[in-house]
């Protein structure tokens, strides 16, 4: 297990700032430009086939504020792969892993609805859970927990919230 | 006294006799639909498998006239609404409730459906009744199939006790 990991830091090694072993994962904190080279490299140089999940971190008050996680897993090795990458509010940009991996299509475009973390390159990034038309992004810190945005009229009696 | 069809409520005579025959009416007819509801589930959520149980054999929702299904909402006239509806579903909802044809009569069926439950956040509708009147709320997380039965019983009972207008304004 930790021999493969050894040959992804030490060929990674110039891309990658800090890594760690936690729970049985390899975990890559890297620039958001090196992105694609350390994808790159592991699929086709570590076999890691499987792009399991990408998702996003609010660190609300500290800067870089968002931390974009992505997950690959190798079927081969059975091994997986965590990469963290930071970046800020005013220019929440990564690339795009929708060339390597099909299923990157609809999990950034999930990310990007909920966090509003912009994939440089995806060719579609409506959103896919939430609505046309919804304001905001409502896994942010900063969203209210209970803001409505309903696409129907309430009946009387029932006030619209924002006195819409 | 020349009314083109049949006076809903003659408007000079009191004699009682037409006001007897209404109750007698009501009564009839509400005692026909009450056991003839046609239930058309509306089921988003984890409350469906509870559905399928209360319709299923142990507990039978059959034994009130409300078995069969219907899987258009045109040929039903008791909306039970199972499951959380999302503001992104608040539309289908609606639309579904404004194709069922008079009388209608709407079911909220679990704590999601009646007041949001949990869910208190920017998906979650805070209960049905925002978008369409509801005549029974049955809470639980999910209610137990007794509850239901009880709410399509209260229901029931609703149904008998309504006027039930064979000629109005509009028709």
């Amino acid at each position: 297990m930790s021999a493969l990991f050894d040959r992804i830091r030490e060929a990674l090694a110039p891309k990658v700032g800090e890594s760690s072993v936690e729970h049985g994962t390899l975990v890559l904190r890297i620039e958001p430009q090196a992105l694609a080279e350390v994808v790159g490299a592991l699929k086709d140089q570590f076999r890691f086939d499987l792009f399991s999940d990408v998702t996003a971190i609010d660190w609300l008050g500290s800067e870089p504020r968002f931390e974009v996680v992505w997950h690959f897993y190798s079927t081969m090795h059975r091994l997986r792969v965590r990469i963290k990458a930071r970046v800020s509010e005013a220019e929440p940009v990564v690339g795009t892993l929708t060339g390597m991996y099909g299923a990157a299509h609809y999990m950034e475009r999930e990310c990007h609805e909920m966090y509003g973390i912009v994939f440089a390159g995806n060719p579609d990034l409506r959103p896919i859970l939430l609505y046309e038309g919804f304001e905001g992004h409502p896994l942010r810190k900063d969203y209210p927990k209970e803001r409505e945005q309903p696409l129907v009229p309430y009946r009387a009696g029932f006030e619209m919230p924002n006195g819409e | 006294m020349t009314s083109p069809t049949i006076p809903i409520r003659p408007e000079s005579q009191k004699s009682g006799a037409f006001e007897y025959i209404c109750t007698r009416k009501d009564e009839l007819i509400g005692w026909a639909r009450k056991f003839s509801l046609f239930p058309y589930p509306f089921v988003t959520a984890c409350c469906g498998m509870e559905f399928m149980s209360v319709s299923a054999t142990p507990y039978d929702t059959d034994r009130f006239g409300a078995a069969l299904p219907r899987f258009t909402p045109r040929q039903s006239d008791l909306l039970m609404v199972v499951g959380t509806i999302t503001h992104k579903q608040a539309p289908v909802l609606l639309k579904v409730w404004e194709q069922m044809c008079e009388p209608k009569w709407v079911l909220a069926f679990g704590v999601c459906a009646t007041s949001g439950g949990f869910y208190n956040n920017y998906a979650a509708v805070q209960g049905i009744d925002r978008i369409i009147p509801v005549d029974v709320y049955v809470p639980g997380c999910p209610p137990r199939p007794e509850m239901v039965i009880d709410g399509i019983m209260k229901l029931q009972e609703k149904i008998a006790g309504q006027q039930h207008l064979i000629v109005n304004d509009r028709f």
